[in-house]
């Protein structure tokens, strides 16, 4: 496969916290193993599914591969170079072509910059010769891009809502012509009219685009509606990956089928009947 | 594309101008602060007398014909010596005002980049650098300026890196605290992921959004520092003649209070306090102004 653009082999995250269980006036460290060893493959142009419920490591692996925290083991092979070896000035580089998208809309912008200064900040990061007049020109066309009127590009994060917060983030990433995006719970923190919408422009710009993006989500319906392959992840393990239709319909695992299961339906019937079938079971186990 | 009228959009500060102009008590504090210093820098051109000359006429009867009059010249009586209160008082109140804002100055340029240095290095450089600020705090600062002040001779500049050296622990605090919870915050994130540069991180993400709590505690110092001063002062041990200070000026007022001179002592308390109060509005007006949950 030469088309492979990210490959993840065995990657590895662990961090020391205190072992409270184990006394003493000085704490003793144990390990805590967020990501254990994961692999995948990403391809160019195409859309991985990350989901897992939270803290079973999907934010620190995404986190691990750009090195915003550092990774214990593993490699992350970035057109054929491991991200995790590169120097600090190579891994700038590569910088311009992985950017991340952030879960809290308002909380990922600096509230005291405008929404120009915002989306410019990889620029004057990347092209440091750009003129300012060539930027604020890109800014512009990037927030037509994006869905939002270019007249706003004064305003402050402040005065606007949580769907545009969204969209000049994703502004923020696409500005360099990234290759991968990696999306971190885009969405769980929008409204369901608006995650559609936002999820629906991601769609598009990649379609115009052809970027790759990993996609890290709770929400399985969401990560069903964009992805083509879907990784389950349980406690930093990787429980099942595959395309998205053998994921979802066509489940495993056993953790797969409960997650998928957890999904509530938008349909009464259908959700008080399974709701029934649960309970049944539950009271079945008891005994 | 870009002919479009743009949008000019509402900054924070914005809304905190707003906010802070509709506290009266602040607005009324700001009001009062301005007139103090203008007077302390408008006010030596009205004056008769010079904060050094002696009215020969006055001394030795002050009590009767040092009172405030405008026939004589002396808008506020004479002190003791017979010298002018009305220009003894602007000068102190020079010196008191130059003593909050330098040491307030000091305060904010070296808390801040110290803590924000600090907070968002961490490890074991904060470590260190928070324990060292740990121990210069540890010692009473009163004693060491009283010894500073004796060791080297009285003078402003000695008076300036005493208070310059106290200042700025309290600041670099408060500053380290901020920024360690900024740190986290995901639009900091976002400018590593994309490769910002630490200094610049610290200087387009962080300072900026420290400067709303440094401005406030900054307003809430200069009153401190000149307490500082003038508690010096009152001791015997901070300024020198000819130049005085709010402090040494209260200090010989109230000295002097037993032979019915009591505006010696009411006109530079005046002014003191007037001062104080001002600072502590404006200072609380800037807090409720920037502080309002961090949106």
């Amino acid at each position: 496969m030469n088309d492979t653009i990210l490959s993840v082999r065995n990657m590895k995250v662990y961090f020391d916290v205190r072992d409270d269980a184990a006394g003493g006036i000085f704490p003793k460290t144990k390990k805590l193993k967020a990501v254990d060893g994961v692999s995948f493959d990403l391809k160019a142009g195409e859309t991985l599914g990350i989901v897992g419920e939270s803290g079973c490591g999907k934010s620190t692996l995404a986190r691990a591969i750009i090195r915003l925290v550092t990774a214990t083991a593993g490699e992350a092979i970035w057109m054929g170079r491991d991200l995790l070896k590169l120097s600090n000035a190579d891994m700038l580089a590569v910088r311009k072509d992985i950017q991340m998208i952030f879960q809290d809309p308002l909380a990922s912008l600096n509230p005291r910059m405008t929404c120009g200064e915002i989306i410019a900040e990889p620029l004057k990061t990347h092209f440091k010769g750009m003129k300012k007049a060539e930027r604020r020109e890109k800014v512009c066309a990037m927030l037509e891009k994006v869905g939002m009127d270019p007249a706003v590009i004064n305003r402050y994060p402040h005065e606007f809502s949580g769907g545009q917060c969204q969209r000049i983030g994703i502004a923020r990433a696409l500005i360099t012509n990234p290759k991968l995006i990696i999306c971190d719970e885009p969405v769980s923190a929008l409204d369901v009219s608006v995650q559609a919408q936002v999820v629906n422009l991601l769609m598009q710009l990649q379609a115009d685009l052809g970027i790759s993006l990993l996609f890290i989500a709770h929400d399985l319906s969401v990560v069903k509606h964009i992805s083509q392959r879907i990784m389950v992840l349980y406690f930093g393990n990787v429980v099942e990956i595959g395309s998205a239709d053998q994921v979802i319909n066509h489940p495993a695992h056993t953790y797969t089928k409960k997650l998928i299961s957890s999904v509530p339906i938008p349909d009464p019937a259908i959700e008080i009947e399974r709701r029934k079938i649960r309970r049944q079971k539950r009271a079945a186990a008891l005994g | 594309m870009n002919t479009q009228t743009e949008i000019k959009g509402r900054s924070l500060w914005f809304d905190a101008r707003r906010r802070f102009f509709q506290n009266k008590a602040a607005v009324g504090g700001l009001v009062a602060l301005t007139i103090i210093v203008l007077i302390s820098f408008i006010g030596p051109y009205f004056a008769v007398w010079s904060n050094e000359e002696i009215d020969w006429d006055v001394m030795g009867s002050a009590a009767t014909l040092g009172m405030p009059s405008f026939a004589n010249g002396h808008f506020f009586g004479t002190d003791d010596l017979g010298r002018d209160l009305y220009s003894r008082v602007l000068q102190g109140t020079r010196v008191s005002l130059l003593v909050g804002v330098i040491g307030a100055g000091i305060s904010v340029l070296v808390g801040t980049v110290y803590g924000t240095v600090a907070g968002y290095v961490g490890g074991r450089t904060d470590q260190i650098m928070m324990r060292i600020v740990d121990i210069l705090m540890s010692i009473p600062f009163m004693f060491v300026i009283i010894l500073l002040l004796v060791v080297f001779g009285r003078s402003l500049t000695m008076l300036f890196v005493g208070i310059g050296m106290l200042s700025w622990l309290d600041m670099s605090r408060i500053v380290r605290g901020q920024t360690l919870t900024l740190k986290n915050k995901e639009f900091v994130e976002a400018a590593r992921a994309t490769g910002v540069s630490t200094p610049t991180i610290i200087r387009r993400h962080i300072v900026p959004n420290l400067l709303g709590i440094v401005a406030i505690y900054a307003t809430l110092l200069v009153p401190a520092m000149i307490l500082t001063e003038s508690f010096i002062s009152f001791l015997g041990l901070g300024v020198q003649e000819p130049l005085t200070s709010w402090g040494a000026l209260i200090s010989e007022g109230a000295g002097t209070i037993r032979y019915d001179t009591e505006w010696q002592l009411l006109f530079p308390l005046a002014f003191f306090v007037v001062t104080l109060f001002s600072f502590f509005f404006i200072g609380d007006g800037l807090r409720d102004a920037l502080d309002p949950k961090d949106r």
